[in-house]
């Protein structure tokens, strides 16, 4: 029997605004998959995000949904969490919401480690506005605002959650659909922040101002720039130089979680009172 | 007996806080309202609640609005440059309709301004800040003993009307120490946010057949719901169709009872020639002043608004019937007289007292402007 | 005293002014159940140099809570002295203390001094108490409270085992005070 996702949408919440293309779908599927995997129940999950095209996905599943603020999802699920710890709260938003406009709440909750798992849906672009670059833009790919190729440097989003203090952090890619619910599963599953980056195309806005000539070419690009993070030993970074590491990037079960930090907070000054 | 204390202002708001149900605060560190931050870290885990001190002012805005959607009451307190970065989010508030109280002590500005001068330049900020159009309620206390009533008063607005409601002190009243009665449980009243009745199918965020402030449930309980920023119709979902965002809209101005909200003193308001309108620390010059001038027979007396949004014109408007002039001083260059001027219109003259440079109005400016309008007018 | 009363406790920080301040205003608000606003400086002001604590005492609610007129003024040293005494009340009192005020300005008020600090480092071995010493020397100097009052609110504030020392110090103060009073 074929999995049911209407289970888990909004009735007469479709179409969604994605692209014909975009692999933001693929995303949103995994999500339920995973959600229906680690048997959440729709009345005690929440789904935050923030503005953009991947930060619609609240507004089709049927959950607690909160679509925030430009960049705000973080900071909105921080005070979620922490007035409800028990509540399942889930990020989704895409990089330039995630890490540009958000990147100071994005470094702050991995820093915390407070039970959230966030979904950067990352198609190195500003999709909803027509194209612009993002700190996720490759150095030289041109956007409807970087017309002689972009001069930035790139964020390494997996990178940035790590040294953050993220305790869970994993890639996959729009193409990797199956790797998708997994990792978001352990994601949840996992005590403590934990950052899953799904690369995707754009073929819209990024795709046909970078030489792919159609959305199946951008799925060709994911599939076969992935590598396995396994698969990474002994490899350069010159050798890894465009390929987009898989799996699970890093994970770590010993540092306390902010909430459990927290409620031993309120022990103490609790003690203290009394 | 009842407990009694010389307290600063900012932890009577704190204090106040508690009593009137906050169990959420998130900040950010900002002269000259840092020591409501610092009580309230120390107060809120003692019972059960939860303090946080967030990445930057944004962040502790949305944390704030977070833990309200889930059911808690929250607050945040700021300054100034705090205020001008919060303004995102409380147009957030106010469009997802999400009871909220942000504290505001103010400095000068623009800018970094003087952190540790007084000040009420703020009041168009707290007004018409953040973009679009919204309604707004203000409440300004003049007290260590009103920072605690007209707290738990905000609280009290925030829950009944699904919107920030601001908290406008200077440095002044928010650092002094005066002796405060603290209320006993249930002395003042202390309202929660209404909850949906009917069955979870049913519900929606925005339901105007519920009224002009539909009831808000908790996030995680039995009810699931979506909100957002962009303009919505009553499921919660965006829409565009002009109808829908047209009821919307006015719907979120005219949800506050503007009469219910309004709360003035008024001093020797009865047979005053001479109309001091003022707020804050300077309401406290402004009766030293009238004192004065009454003891020298001259009819002053005061209108000071306790609630300062929804501005109280129609009542300016009243008093300025009987008045030879309206005399309206400051902390600021000129933001509340344009409100009175508004409200007069006409009916008698307006003077300003204004002060920037980081001393209060004192009672003998007052006194001096009333002497010269006198004379003059 | 129906009448508004504005005291100012002056000198440099971590002399324990503000405290100082503080209690006066507990003893008048809390312990007498009267009215007071006590207010002091604040940020860089509080800091560097000079810094001040005032207490505006009266009987009825306070409206204008900051210092118009000073009825008295303790200065702690030469430069608190130099920016606070200038707007004592005519006829009100300053009190300097004598090692460190060695030019008090003068004005239309009434000038007493004792070595403040050397009191308590001579006859209590311990310099910390001087804002509590100098306390109970502007309590008996303007009686705004009872000495009484003003020992149980020293009492309230001190921590438990510095309370004898503290309750020393107001009363040295006090007496002191008293004695130079009658002296003159």
């Amino acid at each position: 029997m074929s999995f049911d996702y209407e289970k888990y949408l909004r009735p007469g919440k479709l179409p969604h605004i994605w692209c014909p293309g975009c692999g933001h779908g693929i995303i949103l599927k995994g999500l339920i998959r995973a959600i229906d995997k680690c048997r959440l129940a729709k009345n005690r999950t929440a789904i935050v995000s923030g503005i953009g095209c991947a930060s619609r996905l609240p507004g089709y599943v049927d959950f607690n949904t909160v679509h925030t603020a430009h960049g705000r999802a973080a900071a909105f699920a921080t005070g979620m969490k922490l007035a409800d710890p028990e509540l399942t709260v889930i990020c989704v938003g895409g990089d330039g919401d995630g890490v540009a406009i958000g990147g100071n709440h994005f470094i702050h909750a991995c820093r915390r480690n407070i039970d959230l798992t966030y979904i950067i849906m990352n198609n190195n672009i500003y999709g909803m506005t027509g194209g612009q670059f993002s700190p996720c833009t490759p150095t030289g790919a041109f956007a409807s605002t970087t017309p002689y190729g972009n001069p930035d440097p790139v964020f390494d989003i997996a990178r940035l959650a790590i040294g953050a203090g993220a305790t869970f952090v994993a890639r996959t890619t729009a193409y990797h659909a199956l790797q998708i619910d997994k990792l978001i599963t352990e994601g949840i599953l996992h005590k403590g922040m934990a950052i899953i980056e799904v690369v995707d195309g754009c073929p819209t806005s990024y795709g046909r101002r970078n030489k792919f000539k159609s959305p199946s070419d951008m799925m060709t690009w994911l599939k076969d720039a992935a590598i396995p993070v396994e698969k990474t030993e002994g490899m350069s970074e010159k050798d890894l130089e465009g390929k987009i590491v898989t799996g699970i990037l890093h994970r770590d079960e010993t540092r306390p979680e902010y909430c459990e930090q927290y409620a031993l907070l309120r022990e103490r000054a609790q003690r203290k009172e009394g | 007996m009842k407990k009694v204390a010389l307290i600063q202002g900012n932890e009577a708001c704190a204090q106040a806080a508690i009593y009137a149900g906050c169990r959420f605060f998130a900040g950010y560190p900002i002269t000259p309202s840092s020591e409501i931050a610092e009580v309230l870290s120390r107060k809120l885990p003692e019972i059960g609640g939860t303090f946080i001190q967030m990445e930057d002012e944004i962040g502790a805005m949305a944390a704030v609005i977070g833990a309200s959607l889930c059911g808690l009451k929250a607050m945040d307190a700021t300054s100034g440059p705090g205020l001008s970065l919060k303004q995102e989010l409380i147009g957030y508030a106010c469009m997802a309709e999400i009871p909220c109280v942000l504290v505001n002590v103010m400095r000068g500005g623009p800018s970094t301004g003087m952190p540790t001068g007084p000040s009420q330049s703020d009041i168009m900020a707290t007004r018409w800040g953040t973009h679009g159009d919204h309604a707004t309620i203000a409440v300004a206390p003049a007290s260590c003993q009103e920072i605690f009533s007209e707290t738990v008063r905000a609280f009290n607005l925030a829950e009944t009307y699904r919107l920030p409601v601001h908290i406008l002190m200077d440095e002044i009243i928010a650092h002094m120490r005066e002796k405060i009665v603290f209320p006993e449980e249930g002395e003042l009243e202390v309202l929660n946010r209404a909850e949906p009745t009917v069955p979870p199918a049913a519900y929606k965020p925005f339901d105007a057949s519920f009224g002009d402030v539909p009831p808000l449930a908790a996030m995680g309980s039995n009810y699931r719901y979506h909100v957002t920023g962009l303009n919505k119709a009553e499921d919660g979902f965006p829409t565009t169709k002009a109808a829908l965002v047209d009821a919307e809209e006015r719907r979120q101005l005219r949800k506050v009872d503007v009469a219910a909200v309004a709360k003035n003193e008024e001093y020797l308001l009865d047979d005053a020639e001479f109309v001091i309108v003022s707020f804050g620390v300077v309401s406290r010059s402004a009766r030293f002043a009238i004192n004065q001038l009454r003891n020298r027979g001259i009819r002053a007396g005061m209108l000071r608004p306790i609630t300062l949004w929804p501005f109280p014109a129609q009542r300016v408007a009243e008093v300025a019937k009987n008045a030879r002039a309206v005399i309206v001083p400051e902390m600021n260059l000129g933001q509340m007289i344009g409100e009175v001027e508004r409200a007069v219109c006409g009916a008698c003259p307006t003077r300003s007292i204004l002060r920037v440079d980081g001393e209060p109005i004192t009672p003998q400016q007052i006194i001096d402007e009333v002497e010269e309008v006198q004379h003059v007018l | 005293m129906a009448q508004r009363y504005e005291i100012r406790f002056s000198g440099s920080g971590g002399q324990g002014l503000i405290t100082a301040g503080i209690i006066l205003a507990e003893a008048v608000a809390i312990v007498e159940g009267r009215h007071a606003a006590q207010s002091q400086s604040y940020g860089p002001e509080a800091r560097g140099g000079a810094s001040k604590s005032e207490v505006i005492i009266s009987d009825e609610p306070i409206d204008y809570p900051k210092a118009t007129k000073v009825n008295v003024c303790l200065a702690m040293t030469q430069e608190a002295a130099d920016k606070y005494a200038g707007d004592i009340v005519s006829g009100g009192i300053l009190l300097t203390d004598s090692d460190l005020v060695k030019n008090p300005p003068a004005g239309d008020f009434k000038h007493y001094q004792f070595p403040i600090i050397r009191t308590a480092k001579e006859q209590l071995g311990r310099e910390i108490v001087a804002n509590v010493l100098a306390l109970g020397a502007i309590i008996a100097l303007t009686e705004v409270v009872t000495r009484d009052s003003g020992e149980q609110a020293v009492l309230k504030r001190a921590p438990a085992a510095f309370k004898e020392l503290n309750q020393k110090a107001y009363a040295l103060g006090y007496e002191t005070m008293k004695a130079l009073m009658s002296a003159n």
